[in-house]
């Protein structure tokens, strides 16, 4: 789960980790009262979405006074900010940060993420702040030092002052930085982060490190133990489909094309979205019903799958092994009672039940094809397709 | 022989009395597998149809001469069901359990690789080795046949899919194994695949793998270091996927440039693998494979 800027700064300053003073606004007036009780020299006002590149899209602004801060607050919200990690359609704003600038000697980069293939978390620094890492790595990777945390032993104080040292800090700040790392794999550790990044990590005037930045994304699997974290979730930022998708339990991300899709287990879901596109159609989002759905789930995601309109067409592919056809079959069709099928839909079921479950299809009444077999499937898109075309 | 389970498997069920674990349980039973025992803390002394209970891993391997377990137990406890396991010397470990937090999983991998067990999982279908009729794990067993292939999956119903597919076409399996959809998993593509070389019942290797991080290409690069003797055969599913979203399973995703299809798919080709290009051909690319070689 993806967390905002701010909201990651909270959780920052409740396992003490040094970022600027500040806080979130929803409109104009409230930004010129966080400003004016923050009573600095020069103010930050940062759009909050749940993307990164804001700085280059516009969507950060410096500026002097807390009147300032009240006009770019207000030409910043209700604004859709595109950067390279919108899309095109890009994101609105709906509410901007509002910090007291930090005066910057020095900025860095510091990330802690699970690393994958030596299964345990690593820290990442570099001095080349501000920039992003992928691209850091990609032109000169000896420019990024890691440590990585023993799961048994836990983070130790010799790999700070190996990333200080690095870095090229004298001990003392390297002491600092130490001192920093430790809390924040705390952090990372306390709240099952998936991914901290903090860019930039500046070093100020006086001395000390500051979390100018905060990026946290949380672990899903984690947040059954964090419920107050769970709260954070933004549903303004997800699409409004998935967002219902997710009341049933359903895993639905939704996309831009034509054909729709509903598939059991998650594998089989991207296979069938693959073959969508082989078969020179586009597919309209990924749907895994799960592999214990029940026939409520099931009319639940097709009603979500016919809500919406670029869907030309639908494809149920399902390999009963745990979620029995015959239940799939009964969600279907109850779910064909509620909504307008004006659309083709194919049918492939293969597995447990199966032929209760075409038994209950046939005698529906419901105007379906049946595939048998991914292939069978496949040519059967094509000839919608050609259809379209015609 | 097959690989990690076989006739002389004694299967322990962790969580056996669970709604799935007895539901699979009963299922594995009826297809033929030797489970000898199950765990359920409090509720040892009891029985499911005639397979005794313990309250501790173990007190059912000292009884029964367990050597291998499946747990379907819920996720805030699998984590310490597998290091139970491992600590009472059992080296063969499947679990099933999804939604186990990432970072619980970093302390179950080092302490199972301390104790030198085999972990499969977790967030998979299971191990089936249809000869021994041994069942550790949630997949539909009529559709396995006994036979030549050698599966590796990170996933479960397009795993069952490639089975099918394969039975269409006459053919069966060596051993089949659901290594799970999570970022960190007890054993990856390479692991089973050190087995798979080794297995006289194995003529080729299917994988099947998809979107994130980065098992799919360390495979290929270990296909074409090692040499690897016998026919590989793989898919990628995700093609499709856009990044940075989590497709149904935690692992698999798209980030900061790395996990797409693409790139997997072309280190599966310049390795030499026979690459699956559209997933209804997933059976006769197999077959293709065992001809090229004969």
């Amino acid at each position: 789960m993806k967390l905002h800027e701010y909201q990651a700064k909270e959780i920052f300053r409740k396992w003490e980790i040094p970022t600027p003073e500040g806080a979130v606004a929803f409109s104009g007036i409230e930004a010129i009262q966080i400003a004016k009780k923050l009573n600095a020299s020069r103010y930050v006002v940062k759009a909050q979405i749940h993307a990164g590149g804001r700085g280059k899209a516009g969507g950060v602004k410096l500026v002097d006074s807390p009147e300032e801060v009240k006009a770019a607050a207000e030409e910043l919200i209700g604004k859709r900010l595109v950067t390279h990690q919108t899309g095109p359609e890009g994101k609105e704003v709906l509410k901007v940060l509002v910090e007291a600038a930090s005066s910057i000697k020095q900025e860095l980069y510091l990330g802690v993420l699970v690393d994958r293939n030596l299964n345990r978390p690593v820290i990442m620094a570099s001095g080349e702040g501000g920039m992003e890492i992928e691209e850091v790595a990609r032109k000169s990777p000896e420019k990024i030092f890691k440590e990585w945390v023993d799961p048994l032993v836990g983070f130790r104080s010799f790999q700070g002052m190996k990333l200080g040292f690095n870095l090229g800090f004298d001990a003392k700040l390297s002491r600092k930085l130490t001192a920093f790392l430790d809390k924040l794999v705390r952090l990372f550790e306390g709240v099952d982060a998936s991914l901290c990044e903090i860019n930039p990590l500046v070093l100020t005037e006086d001395g000390e490190f500051l979390a100018l930045d905060a990026k946290l994304t949380l672990d899903d699997n984690g947040l059954a133990r964090h419920p107050d974290l769970a709260e954070l979730r933004d549903i303004t930022e997800e699409d409004p489909l998935e967002v219902d998708a997710s009341k049933h339990n359903l895993n639905y991300i939704k996309l831009d094309g034509n054909i729709g899709c509903m598939v059991n287990g998650a594998g089989l879901a991207m296979a069938t979205m693959d073959m969508i596109k082989l078969s020179g159609a586009e597919p309209a989002n990924f749907l895994d019903v799960g592999g214990g759905a029940s026939a409520e789930m099931v009319e639940n995601a097709f009603r979500i799958l016919m809500s919406d309109p670029k869907v030309k067409a639908v494809l149920i592919n399902i390999f009963g092994g745990i979620l029995r056809c015959d239940t799939l079959a009964t969600g279907v069709v109850e779910a064909a009672k509620k909504v307008q099928v004006d659309r083709p839909i194919i049918i492939r079921l293969e597995g447990t039940n199966v032929d209760e479950g075409r038994r209950i299809l046939n005698e529906s009444g419901l105007d379906f094809q049946v595939a048998d077999g991914m292939k069978d499937a496949s040519e059967k898109i094509v000839s919608i397709v050609q259809s379209f075309n015609q | 022989m097959a690989i990690l389970v076989d006739e002389q498997t004694r299967v322990l069920v962790q969580g056996i009395t669970g709604s799935e674990g007895s539901f699979h349980t009963r299922q594995s039973l009826e297809y033929g597998t030797n489970i000898v025992a199950g765990v359920t803390p409090g509720k040892g002394g009891q029985d499911l149809d005639g397979v005794p209970i313990f309250n501790t891993v173990e007190s059912a391997v000292k009884e029964t001469g367990a050597n291998a377990t499946v747990i379907y137990v819920p996720p805030r406890f699998a984590p310490d069901a597998v290091m139970e396991a491992a600590d009472a010397g059992i080296k063969v470990i499947v679990c099933i359990t999804e939604w186990i937090p990432v970072l619980d999983m970093v302390k179950v991998y080092a302490y199972v690789k301390s104790r030198r067990a085999t972990l499969i999982g977790p967030n998979c279908p299971g191990v089936i080795t249809p000869r021994a009729k041994c069942r550790m794990g949630v997949m539909p067993y009529r559709i396995h046949r006994e036979g030549s292939i050698g599966i590796i999956s990170r996933s479960g119903t397009l795993t069952y899919e490639a089975v099918g597919q394969l039975g269409s076409l006459g053919l069966g399996e060596s051993t089949v194994i659901g290594i799970g959809g999570d970022p960190i998993i007890g054993s990856k593509f390479i692991d089973l695949m050190r087995l798979f070389r080794d297995d006289d019942q194995t003529e080729a290797v299917l994988l099947i793998g998809e979107i994130g991080g980065t098992a799919e290409e360390e495979a290929a690069a270990y296909i074409a270091e090692e040499k690897y003797p016998k026919p590989v055969i793989g898919f990628v599913a995700g093609l499709t996927a856009p990044p940075g979203r989590r497709m149904g399973h935690a692992g698999a995703i798209i980030s900061g440039g790395q996990g797409g299809a693409k790139e997997k798919i072309a280190a599966m080709k310049a390795a030499g693998i026979f690459v699956v290009e559209t997933p209804a051909d997933i059976g006769e690319t197999v077959q293709r494979a065992l001809k090229a070689r004969k």
